[in-house]
């Protein structure tokens, strides 16, 4: 007999708890950080904090975003030589940079939001239409969307802001002509190749009308790539919003963005940096996290990469 | 009585590039080249022919996917266009098809009675969701499919259930006509039996009529009330299935069906192979197609086409058997 027992007394297996399987605990740890790289829980988390800010902004501010102290200009952040009564610091006009920043956060993300909408659907709607008219339509949606990459967006920005001024509506709308030529691009290129595949074909057969064919089939199936798309216009928003902001052009006072926060602290870059560097670090970390996550999400979404 | 669905002298050309000169010269590819046939009520025509021989064409044709080159589709005296608006939606209440790939005729996203329930939801808007879903598990346990199989997703279902799930859409509205694309070239022998044995049984139930496309001359012999055998975009031979299986006439014919395996006989049937490959449909040869490859070829091949005819049902497209024909009372004189 050289059959080893050893191995079925129910003993000797306790006493070796990893004995040879593969689903260690060191295992369980690596499968899950490899369907969750760290940074994109980081990234994550980030999303999650800014999403709850934006809900519950005028809740969590500790002052009123407009709240003048003449008497606390100027203070610097908790840590850095200030008090904990401003951990954030005070702007020139003793304003409370927490309360301001969290007011920020939540007016930068609304306005990229919409604006992310209303290119999607902008840019969903022509994609279609182009890609179920084809000829003459295409042609000339294609060439809009040509003319519209080929321009600075910023240089119309500039334009259409100056010709006729300001306003938050205004502002998101004009918003919302950033990067729809980008997701209609896409949306006509993955609307014509669903329309050459079967379950389109089989859906006409049945006798659908275009509009349940492109809603309910097609637009379900591509959802995944316009979604990811759209979230990378998201960040860009942000950036340009803020860009605009510098300028005086976009958010105006007493109303605040982060971009409106970071023009305005410039003048006191020297002497009082956490001004700008306060809204500066929100802005790099907030299209920092979504960048992140919209790529993490291409990657899983498509299934040619899994 | 007028047939259901006539087809008169189609034809589906395609201009492609071939290699020459520098650029590639332009050429015509005749997929479909002067088809003519009708289907009567609840008739099941067989078309058979191998790969590239225009069969699929065809049947795009009919279904008016795609636009003819010439001639005309009428569908119980309407014509069968290629534009599709609310006329040609209209009719696919009467015509509906079968594919070959199931995967790709199924949305991935939709369950499988949402999917079935969807040409109520087209063609009947009153209908509640409710009742959609009750057609559609009636119509599910009809194919013989079990109703907790409702909520599942096509990918989840094997390919024999998923082209019983495309059946009980394409059959939901009770069409007149289906047409079936290689319905189970894609399935395992055993499955294509239970498949052609329950298409079987919902025609004698609803009593639809039937193109049935098939490579595979069993399937459609068993399917089939005429036959009708393709050749390079033409039929060149048509009949009852078992006037054409077992009287075939037409050299192409002989060789499809001497190919067909058999268990007995093995040895002493007489197996004809054609030399060399069918001719691309890009260059069809003049005259009859299948000259270059017949072994009766005569020199007439090469400069007529020649046309479907015979006596009764069984008419075959071959100069070779005309002749014969003629001479055949004179010698007998």
């Amino acid at each position: 007999m050289t059959i080893d027992t050893g191995n079925l007394n129910p003993t000797s297996q306790v006493s070796r708890p990893s004995g040879g399987s593969f689903f260690t605990s060191k295992g369980r740890y690596r499968a899950f950080f490899e369907t969750w790289p760290p940074i994109v829980l980081i990234a994550l988390f980030f999303i999650g904090l800014a999403i709850f800010v934006v809900a519950t902004a005028p809740l969590i501010a500790p002052y009123d975003f407009m709240a003048m102290d003449l008497r606390d200009r100027l203070t610097p952040p908790a840590l850095f030589g200030g008090t904990w009564a401003h951990p954030l610091g005070t702007d020139e006009l003793g304003r409370d940079l927490l309360s301001r920043l969290i007011i920020s956060i939540r007016v930068s993300m609304m306005i990229a939001f919409l604006s992310t909408l209303i290119a999607g659907t902008l840019g969903i709607t022509l994609g279609f239409l182009a890609a179920y008219f084809r000829g003459r339509v295409e042609q000339l949606i294609m060439m809009l969307i040509d003319a519209q990459a080929s321009m600075p967006f910023m240089i119309i920005a500039l334009a259409v802001l100056a010709f006729l001024g300001n306003s938050l509506f205004l502002f998101i709308v004009l918003m919302g002509f950033y990067g729809w030529e980008r997701i209609a691009r896409i949306a006509r290129g993955l609307a014509i190749a669903a329309t050459e595949q079967g379950y389109a074909t089989s859906v006409r057969d049945l006798g659908a009308s275009p509009m349940r064919i492109y809603g309910r089939h097609i637009l379900p199936n591509i959802a995944s790539t316009l979604i990811v798309s759209m979230t990378l216009n998201f960040p860009e928003v942000i950036l340009l919003e803020s860009g605009l902001s510098f300028l005086g052009l976009g958010v105006q006072p007493p109303m605040t963005s982060l971009g409106n926060m970071v023009g305005y602290g410039r003048d006191y870059i020297q002497s009082a940096p956490w001004i700008m560097l306060v809204p500066s670090a929100a802005i790099v970390l907030t299209t920092l996290s979504i960048s992140i996550v919209g790529d993490w999400m291409r990657d899983r979404f498509d299934p040619t990469l899994r | 009585m007028r047939p259901l669905l006539s087809v008169r002298d189609i034809k589906r050309h395609y201009q492609v590039r071939v290699p020459g000169g520098f650029f590639g010269r332009d050429a015509l590819l005749k997929a479909v080249d002067g088809l003519s046939f009708d289907i009567n009520r609840g008739e099941t025509l067989g078309l058979v022919g191998e790969s590239g021989c225009g069969k699929s064409t065809t049947a795009r044709l009919v279904m008016g996917h795609i636009p003819l080159t010439a001639g005309s589709v009428a569908f119980d005296g309407q014509p069968v266009t290629a534009r599709h608006d609310s006329d040609w939606r209209a009719m696919r209440r009467r015509m509906q098809m079968v594919y070959q790939d199931t995967l790709g005729a199924l949305d991935r996203r939709l369950t499988i009675s949402e999917q079935i329930g969807e040409p109520f939801a087209i063609h009947e808007p009153v209908m509640t969701a409710g009742q959609r879903h009750e057609r559609a598990l009636s119509l599910m346990d009809s194919v013989g499919l079990r109703a907790d199989m409702a909520r599942r997703f096509p990918h989840e279902l094997s390919g024999g259930q998923r082209q019983r799930v495309v059946i009980a859409r394409a059959l939901a509205l009770s069409p007149d006509l289906l047409v079936c694309d290689e319905p189970v070239s894609a399935l395992d022998v055993s499955i294509q039996a239970q498949v052609l044995n329950l298409l079987d049984d919902l025609r004698e139930q609803t009593g639809f009529a039937a193109l049935f496309i098939s490579h595979d001359l069993k399937v459609v012999r068993q399917m089939s009330d005429r036959v009708a055998v393709m050749y390079l975009g033409k039929i060149v031979e048509t009949g009852a299935p078992e006037a054409v299986f077992k009287r075939a006439q037409h050299p192409y014919t002989k060789a499809l069906i001497s190919a067909i395996p058999t268990p007995r006989n093995r040895g002493r049937r007489e197996r004809i192979v054609l030399e060399g490959d069918p001719p691309s449909p890009v260059d069809v040869p003049p005259g009859c197609a299948f000259h270059t490859r017949c072994p009766l070829a005569m020199t007439q091949c090469r400069l007529d086409t020649p046309l479907l005819s015979g006596d009764g049902d069984h008419l075959v497209a071959c100069h070779a058997i005309h002749q014969s024909a003629q001479s055949a009372p004179l010698a007998a004189e």
